[in-house]
């Protein structure tokens, strides 16, 4: 077995990994890391094809290398974009949450005096 | 294909088509909140004109128009290519934009007497940037290059959902977004197992290499399934509703008309023109199946619907399954077969008098909530009176939808309907006359609602600026007028195939 073949295997692994967290787990967060898993796997078999392609001496093909940087790019502001929607999220139904809790609490109050 | 592609005379334009909405996204920066409503004024009609001389020189030309970016042929640099489906994509893009913007100028504007607020300036800027991306993705001839443009389409798309930013409508942007990054990179993992089999991305030079082994097909197959979850078409269609029901109004319209036909649109490039004839009987009955069955599940669900705008976005899933009858029905189209000419003909005018209908539709639901404060259907009883321009645009863009002749959507379906019984498909054509019908009944539902008895006081509803009625009023005349373009434009969609 040869390097290319062992790195292509891990993708795999990683994409399968990666595409099971995002089906399965119910929670954004875990989605959005088994995307980040999901995506590494793709750009490590970038990595393999471009071992693959190499020829006239180079040690890899450029092409896919440079594919690679950009798709980290998009999958680094793909995450941004999801992460900041958790967070935005999570905000809003703190308070509401928060703002049910007090409402609760007060009407516990009332009931006490 | 084996000569060289040089830039055309015409390319330039295409450059463009895609920079110009983008030096509208720079200038926003730099104006003040108040501006950049007037900045639309200018970009918007500019951008219309573009897409018009896009169209103007494919169709004089009667050859794709192409332009070699930094003059690096492909396959080492990467080339924009305007063929007859891209220029007629623009023009609906740039129709749909314009009417869009009219619509909004209303409610995405910066009152003098109150501070500046932040979403107007996110809105327009939005705006400008599906429509560069859009333009990227029906212009672009590389497979890593659509895939960028896939990406800035979605990533301008999300935030139009959770405009309003109430807890739902981030929900529903959220869910939008997971299933657009499925999606995404399902695509890249195909984009990289093709050129990992073929050392080229480029779509002309692919079709030329391309061979039916497994590794294509399987990288074809994860492409085909990233794509089908942008698209919502069914079983993938669950975000779909809430995130198009939430979004505001001119929001709504950009997302169920253009946005979800970009990722259709890829689908196409890649069975048609990447690698044509590789879809085989099988795998074409099973999209056109999906199609079928989003036809019936969108419009029974659409039947069930309790508020207006979740009806008119389970209607798209409805509509959107029609354009999947285009793989069964046209595949001959390289061989030259007449009738699949026809199914490619009236699959792409499904796609336009959708996007031209459902952006009339959006608004008029929005300016129907906007007077009521709500969009009950049970409870809409007598606005039309109130409303009557508002009604006219809802029902012409109905009639278009369920496929009432003369309009878009009536000569759309007749030629898919045309084209199964002469492929001898016909159990195709039972699934289009099912979904005319269930069309017809949420249509008419919502419609009688309309023209009914009022229950409250029409004295009482909010007013409704008038110019905002009549831009959702020309989109639905707009799809109306579809029907009478004369079929020799069937030839300028396969200008370049």
């Amino acid at each position: 077995m040869n390097s290319a073949t062992l790195f292509g295997l891990c993708s795999a692994a990683l994409v399968g990994l990666g595409l099971f967290g995002l089906i399965v787990r119910p929670e954004p967060l875990r989605k959005i890391l088994a995307f980040n898993l999901l995506g590494s796997g793709v750009f490590l078999f970038f990595g393999v094809v471009a071992r693959r392609g190499a020829a006239a001496g180079l040690g890899a093909d450029p092409v896919p290398q440079a594919l690679v940087i950009t798709g980290i790019v998009v999958s680094f502001s793909a995450t941004a974009l999801a992460v900041a929607l958790v967070l935005r999220l999570r905000k809003l139904t703190d308070e509401v949450t928060s703002g049910l809790g007090a409402a609760s609490k007060a009407q516990e109050d009332g009931d006490h005096s | 294909m084996s000569t060289t592609i040089t830039t055309t005379a015409s390319g330039y334009l295409l450059v463009l088509a895609i920079m110009w909405p983008v030096a509208g996204i720079m200038l926003s920066f730099v104006t003040s909140g108040r501006g950049v409503e007037r900045l639309a004024c200018v970009v918007l009609p500019v951008g219309f004109g573009i897409a018009v001389a896009v169209l103007i020189a494919v169709a004089q030309g009667g050859q794709s128009q192409i332009y070699v970016v930094g003059d690096w042929a492909p396959p080492l640099g990467i080339a924009l290519r305007a063929d007859g489906i891209s220029a007629a994509m623009m023009l609906t893009t740039a129709i749909v934009m314009c009417a869009t913007g009219l619509f909004a100028q209303g409610e995405f504007s910066q009152p003098s007497d109150l501070p500046e607020a932040r979403s107007p300036v996110v809105f327009w800027v939005l705006l400008f940037a599906i429509w560069s991306g859009l333009n990227a993705l029906v212009l672009g001839s590389d497979l890593f290059n659509l895939y960028v443009a896939l990406e800035l389409l979605t990533f301008a798309a999300v935030p139009l959902v959770c405009l309003k930013g109430q807890k739902e409508t981030i929900e529903a942007a959220l869910r939008y977004m997971l299933f657009a990054l499925i999606g995404s990179v399902l695509y890249l993992l195909g984009a990289a197992m093709i050129y990992g089999a073929y050392g080229t991305l480029d779509i002309g030079l692919l079709s030329e290499r391309v061979r039916p082994d497994p590794a294509t097909l399987i990288a074809a197959s994860l492409m085909t399934v990233g794509l089908l979850a942008k698209t919502a078409l069914f079983p993938l269609h669950l975000w779909l509703p809430p995130a198009h029901a939430g979004a505001p109004a001119p929001g709504s319209a950009l997302l169920s008309a253009l946005v979800v036909k970009g990722s259709f649109f890829l689908i196409v490039r890649i069975w048609f023109d990447a690698m044509p004839g590789l879809l085989s009987f099988a795998a074409a009955q099973l999209l056109a199946a999906l199609g079928a069955a989003a036809i019936l599940v969108g419009g029974a669900l659409a039947l069930r619907q309790k508020r207006l705008k979740l009806l008119i976005a389970y209607s798209t899933i409805a509509q959107i399954g029609y354009l999947f009858f285009i793989f069964p029905l046209a595949a001959g189209l390289t061989a030259g077969i007449a009738w699949s000419g026809i199914a490619w003909t009236g699959g792409w005018l499904q796609l336009f008098s959708h996007a031209l209908s459902k952006a009339a539709m959006f608004m008029a639901a929005g300016l129907i909530a906007e007077a009521l404060g709500h969009d009950r259907i049970a409870e809409l009883g007598g606005i039309g009176r109130r409303l009557p321009i508002t009604m006219l645009a809802f029902g012409l863009s109905g009639l278009s939808l369920v496929g009432v002749p003369p309009s878009g959507g009536f000569v759309a379906k007749s030629l898919l309907l045309m084209a199964t019984v002469m492929e001898g498909q016909w159990w195709w054509a039972t699934v289009i006359i099912v979904g005319g019908l269930l069309a017809g009944g949420y249509i008419f539902m919502v419609l009688g609602r309309l023209l009914g008895s009022s229950a409250t006081p029409l004295a009482s509803l909010a007013p409704v600026s008038m110019r905002r009625e009549l831009a959702a009023l020309s989109l639905a005349i707009c799809a109306v007028l579809l029907g009478f373009l004369p079929l020799r434009s069937s030839d300028f969609l396969q200008i370049g195939r």
